[in-house]
């Protein structure tokens, strides 16, 4: 019982990660449109910040501050934003498909840094000994998890807040105007290149938070771990939830990861263990032949968006 | 050491140009960004090892090797029967996945599906191969020196003249024939074509062929020079959009420009930058076409 219970508790703490994610990525394409195919990367950013800024100090690499978790989680947020901004101005004038292929390179070549900045990231090695903030605050993994879950989900809760609060805002109601129509908007005085560039950039910070609690809770970071497959899983996530809805977006990481994680148990018990690699490949194809069914039966998701019909036509109608 | 890096770079530059001749396609023609267009080549390079041995099984004069090369006709069959099977897969993806969304939905969603697309086609080369590297051949190949110091591999000339092969074939094609025309015609504008007569679904799937032939010959020659593993079409995504951006999408002659310019600027940017960040190269080329000259180097402006 106890062991469901602390499987229970792991699970969750890693879809609600990739649900923040998700959420960033929600606020970029959901609501403004813009196809961010980059995600792995800036979830990666955010981690080897978090990583540097709390890590342990050690020879011959760069970092080990031993700052505290919150300055962590709050530099890998700007580390992850500044980096969008850079990205975000480079391609600001790309639309769909060209942004697409952009930022899938930029997310190649972070990975490529990750891999060969030794200095920086510890090369192929990555970083280890990354602190957990539960580890001095609760006796025993279970209680530690369910610690972690608490932050986890508060901060979760405050991102799905923010982000629901910001596009409910003026500012978000311009999103989705840029979104739907971008002449049209721009003949309304809107900047639809700098609101752009904001969203992507916020979407951004919210990637590189959830890298930041990934590596505090797995302890450890790896080039290996933001390979493009990641960005193609926060992707399915969002498509399968709905996109442009957040509750979606947090549905979407639950199930997806859900089936993820089933199906990785389901294989490891079943394949042998000499053909383990084709068993991680049954996972990968799973993942892909959700994302295209859903797209051919059910393109706006489980729970879409909700058609917004304005205050005033409705007036009109009655 | 130069001249050298220059033929790799144009070798390397031929298997993208291949491969990114149906990108630049499909990006035109069916106006979305195929992101498993790539898988095409893995395909094509394990379908051409499944024939092989079905070919070489027949012995006797399939057993020698052609001249210096490290192959013989067993390969050049299996070769032409990859083609077949690529465009069967490229067609059945056309009929089942993207045809349906691009009339029910947006050309976004394609895109997405073919990430989906690409994470099933990659994983089913590991889930059937194995992700171990794969050779056609174990036959030793003795470099032939050329004037400047630079060595090549039979196979490397054997490569490169079937490009050249394939591009004027193609070119012929394009020019010569009524479907060739047509199909330009779709790439201006499918309701023109349609309204002057040509069966535009038809055409359509003439474009998934080409791509998926040339994909597939990209793939065996990759195998053939290299090696075969499941990653091999996934390595090749960002030099085969790079090329197709390049050379602006829709553009035979772009296509086969834009491939030669990311393999030479490949394989000369190791002059300057160290080897593991070779692979970044494709991408600052995008970023730099994408900024100074959007439509590619063949592409039309848009008014």
């Amino acid at each position: 019982m106890i062991g469901l219970v602390s499987y229970i508790v792991f699970f969750l703490i890693l879809s609600l990660i990739f649900g923040i994610a998700v959420l960033g990525l929600n606020l970029q394409w959901g609501f403004t449109g813009l196809f961010n195919a980059g995600v792995a990367g800036f979830i990666g950013i955010g981690a080897y910040t978090m990583a540097i800024l709390t890590g342990p100090s050690r020879d011959a690499v760069f970092g080990g501050f031993e700052l505290p978790f919150v300055i962590g989680l709050i530099g890998a947020m700007v580390v992850s934003g500044i980096a969008a901004l850079a990205v975000g101005i480079v391609t600001h004038k790309l639309k769909h498909e060209y942004l697409a292929v952009a930022t899938f390179g930029i997310a190649v070549t972070i990975q490529l840094v990750c891999l060969n900045w030794e200095y920086l990231t510890g090369g192929t090695l990555g970083l280890i000994g990354i602190p957990n903030p539960t580890k001095d605050l609760a006796e025993g993994p279970l209680a530690q998890n369910a610690l972690f879950l608490c932050i986890v989900i508060s901060l979760g809760l405050i991102t799905f807040i923010a982000i629901e609060n910001i596009v409910k805002s003026p500012w978000g109601r311009m999103l989705k105007a840029i979104r739907e129509d971008e002449i049209a908007s721009s003949s309304l005085g809107k900047d639809p290149a700098r609101i752009r560039l904001e969203a992507f950039v916020l979407g951004c910070m919210a990637m590189g938070l959830s890298g930041a609690l990934y590596v505090s809770f797995i302890g450890y970071v790896s080039p290996w771990d933001f390979l493009p497959i990641l960005t193609f899983q926060i992707w399915t996530m969002l498509i399968v939830g709905g996109s442009a809805n957040n509750r979606g977006a947090l549905l979407g990481a639950l199930i997806v990861w859900g089936v993820w994680t089933m199906s990785g148990y389901v294989i490891s018990n079943v394949v042998p263990s000499e053909i383990q690699a084709q068993g991680g490949a049954m996972q990968a194809i799973l993942i892909g032949l959700i994302l295209v069914v859903m797209l051919l039966l059910r393109p706006r998701g489980l729970i879409g968006e909700e058609l917004q019909v304005s205050r005033h036509a409705r007036s009109l109608n009655d | 050491m130069f001249l050298q890096h220059l033929a790799d770079g144009i070798l390397s530059g031929a298997i993208v140009s291949l491969g990114a001749i149906g990108l630049s396609f499909t990006m035109k023609m069916l106006r979305f960004a195929n992101f498993s267009h790539s898988e095409l080549l893995t395909w094509g390079a394990y379908a051409a090892l499944v024939f092989l041995s079905f070919f070489s099984t027949f012995g006797g004069f399939f057993d020698q090797t052609i001249g210096p090369f490290s192959f013989g006709l067993p390969l050049l069959f299996a070769m032409a029967c990859a083609c077949i099977t690529t465009s069967l897969i490229a067609m059945f993806l056309h009929l089942y996945v993207f045809d349906r969304l691009s009339r029910s939905a947006g050309h976004m969603t394609m895109v997405f599906a073919s990430f989906g697309v690409a994470l099933v086609l990659r994983h089913l080369v590991t889930l059937i191969w194995g992700s171990d590297p794969i050779y056609y051949s174990n036959e030793l190949q003795f470099a032939i020196l050329l004037p400047g110091g630079v060595r090549v591999m039979p196979d490397q000339v054997f490569l490169f003249g079937l490009t050249i092969f394939t591009v004027i074939f193609l070119h012929l094609f394009m020019t010569r024939t009524r479907t060739g025309i047509a199909m330009r015609g779709v790439a201006e504008s499918p309701s023109l074509a349609q309204v002057s007569g040509v069966n535009v679904n038809a055409i359509i799937l003439w474009v998934w062929i080409i791509g998926a032939s040339g994909a597939a010959m990209g793939g065996v020659l990759y195998g053939m020079t290299i090696q075969l593993r499941p990653e091999l079409g996934f390595s090749l995504i960002l030099p085969l959009f790079a090329a197709a951006i390049l050379g602006g999408a829709g553009s035979l002659y772009g296509a086969v420009l834009g491939g030669l310019i990311v393999g030479l600027s490949e394989n000369l940017s190791v002059m300057i930058i160290p080897t593991t960040y070779k692979p970044a190269v494709p991408f600052l080329l995008i970023l730099l076409i994408l900024f100074i000259r959007p439509e590619g180097i063949f592409g039309e402006r848009k008014r």
